[in-house]
């Protein structure tokens, strides 16, 4: 059987990012897979030499324009595990408030982009109609749609007032009715199940050893959300890991499915249980130290590596970013797929390619 | 301070330790590289049951050479095309080899001891298809 | 499983007052508490730098002989920290995102 090579991206109708792969196909099954990217790297690591640490927040926040907000909790985190700062427990209620309404933001995006890969407009349109409002709320709390620019080091720079927590929670309320009906759809639609089923399947122990993250590590089974680590208010609010055992792209689809309703509990209980008090403390000084903080973000667990040398400038500024990590088995799952299903294999480990490369 | 254990190793034993990771049932977390005036640090972190543990190896000298982990971890070629690219360190035996083409660079190695500016290399590596 | 599950949310929302607005036609309406423009309050500032020296972008310019301050709107990406560090209280973030800027120049006040 004669091989062709097909090129697949940087420009495709399912990328938003470009990634280039090389598809070895013969006939109409894929053989191997050879990625490129590299096609957006920014060198934002490079920039902690030139930008102080106090402004890097800002830096740490356009990584990603979607999980902007944990990407600059988890930048602050890291510092202020360096410093020494004890966070006001109110700042850190509010931190995972907006985390997890950035998360729901994020799944319903990916949910969107799921539905018009496999060609289903509508689902796609009300999927974002749906994440309209949350961005709504976003922007009515933190002044910003998807750049949230709250999170400073040693706490946050705006509050909720108690009028406030109450119109987001009644909002949330009707959020979460609408996504109901919009998972109904991609949970139990006959024609969503089987575009989806069956395909790109991830064995749990590979998805183990090839190092997968979050919702592509959860949907082959294994256990493991870094919520469950503590951090901000998760040590009061406990997280279950939503885990599925199938491995393949439908159950990847059904892990970000319940984790929104899972965010929305989240919410409610840091809402309910906020304690008063200061949303932020001062910090002076310069950090010093090393230290790898880690945290969930929307598309799985994101590392930060930081060492300080008591200087205003970081001596080094490192993240790995979940697409980074969920890349090698996106390539180990595509050798023996159909060229069809190529587009939804590479849509659900939710690519994030520009904050792959940084 | 800092609660995540780093546990310091040698050129020689790197390998050694890796496959006990990797026997343990770690995963691989990330491998990061730090550039310091007169070496570059290696962290390889890996990942137990949520707890992390990482390696450190020094490795002294503008342009070092470090084997490849990733007969160990497959995972791992990205990481080491990526420290490869950006610090100058010599990656022998990666699964997939790059040849200093996975990120497009205006400047070559930007954290390498001395930063030239980037010539074109070749292209990348094309997919060989076997007849 | 179920089939034609779309076609009752198709349906409802077929039957209601469409989402979107009929933007620009129908203005967008600001959050209270977006963060927009900045605002720049000449009476009060006292050209004192601050601002300048810690805006994240070097989006200002501040001249305190020539008590002139300056700002190039494509670099603000309005997070506000200037606001807060703003000792006079001159500078203030609008809800409104002002009109686009077309060309590079610094404005001066
Ligand atoms: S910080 Fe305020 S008072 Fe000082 S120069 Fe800027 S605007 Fe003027
Ligand atoms: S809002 Fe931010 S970016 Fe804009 S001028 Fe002020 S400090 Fe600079």
């Amino acid at each position: 059987m004669p091989r062709t090579i097909i090129p697949f991206g940087p420009q495709h109708p399912v990328l938003p990012e470009p990634i280039h792969l090389d598809l070895v196909v013969e006939d109409e099954k894929v053989v191997e897979a050879r990625p490129s990217i590299g096609f957006v790297h920014r060198g934002l690591e490079k920039l902690a030499e030139k930008k102080d640490y106090v402004e890097f927040v800002y830096v740490a926040e356009r990584i990603c324009g979607i999980c902007s907000f944990i990407h600059g909790q988890t930048y602050c985190q890291a510092i202020e595990t360096l410093m020494n700062v004890q966070v006001p427990p109110r700042a850190l209620y509010l931190r995972t408030a907006w985390g997890e309404l950035s998360r729901i933001h994020s799944h319903l995006l990916w949910l969107g982009l799921m539905a018009d890969g496999m060609g289903f407009e509508s689902l796609f349109m009300h999927s974002w109609r749906v994440r309209e409002k949350v961005l709504n709320i976003i922007e009515a709390t933190t002044g910003g749609r998807v750049i949230f620019g709250s999170c400073k080091i040693g706490g946050v720079r705006r509050d909720m007032n108690a009028e406030t927590i109450r119109n987001l929670l009644q909002e949330l309320d009707a959020i979460e009715k609408d996504m109901r009906q919009i998972t109904r759809v991609f949970l139990d639609d006959n024609s969503v199940k089987s575009r989806l089923s069956g395909i790109g399947v991830l064995p749990k122990q590979e998805a183990h050893d090839l190092g997968c993250v979050g919702p592509m590590l959860r949907a082959s089974g294994v256990a493991q959300d870094m919520r469950t680590l503590g951090y901000a208010a998760f040590k009061d609010i406990g997280v279950e890991p939503v885990t599925r055992a199938e491995g393949d792209c439908y159950a990847r689809c059904a892990v970000r499915c319940e984790e929104l309703f899972q965010s929305v509990g989240i919410i409610r209980q840091a809402l309910e249980k906020i304690p008063d008090g200061d949303i932020a403390v001062k910090v002076t000084g310069n950090p010093a130290g090393e230290t790898i903080a880690r945290t969930e973000q929307p598309r799985g667990e994101v590392v930060y590596h930081l060492k300080a040398n008591g200087t205003k400038n970081l001596q080094r500024f490192r993240v790995r970013t979940p697409t980074f990590a969920n890349l090698p088995a996106m390539l180990k799952v595509l050798p023996g797929c159909d060229l069809a299903d190529v587009p939804m294999i590479v849509l659900t480990i939710d690519p994030c390619i520009s904050c792959a490369e940084r | 301070m800092n609660p995540e254990p780093i546990e310091l190793i040698t050129l020689d034993t790197l390998l050694d330790k890796v496959r006990a990771k990797r026997e343990a049932g770690c995963r691989l977390v990330q491998v990061s590289a730090t550039r310091l005036p007169d070496q570059v640090e290696l962290t390889y972190s890996f990942d137990l049951n949520s707890r992390l543990a990482s390696l450190r190896l020094s490795l002294p000298g503008a342009a070092p050479r470090v084997p490849s982990i990733s007969g160990i971890y497959g995972c791992a070629f990205l990481y080491e095309n990526e420290i490869h690219d950006l610090f100058n360190v010599q990656v022998d035996g990666m699964a997939v080899d790059f040849k200093g083409n996975l990120y497009k660079l205006a400047v070559r190695f930007p954290f390498g001891s001395t930063q030239a500016p980037c010539a074109p290399t070749g292209a990348a590596p094309a997919a060989t298809p076997t007849q | 499983m179920g089939y034609f599950e779309m076609s009752k949310l198709a349906l409802k929302w077929a039957l209601t007052k469409p989402p979107t607005s009929r933007y620009p036609f129908e203005p967008r309406r600001a959050l209270a508490g977006s963060r927009g423009q900045l605002v720049f309050t000449k009476d009060s500032c006292v050209y004192c730098t601050v601002c300048a020296k810690k805006c994240p972008t070097g989006a200002l310019l501040v001249n305190r002989a020539q008590k002139k301050w300056a700002i190039d709107r494509l670099r603000c990406i309005s997070c506000g920290y200037c606001v807060e560090i703003c000792p006079k209280k001159s500078l203030d973030l609008s809800t409104s995102h002002g009109s686009p800027a077309v060309t590079r120049d610094r404005e001066f006040h």
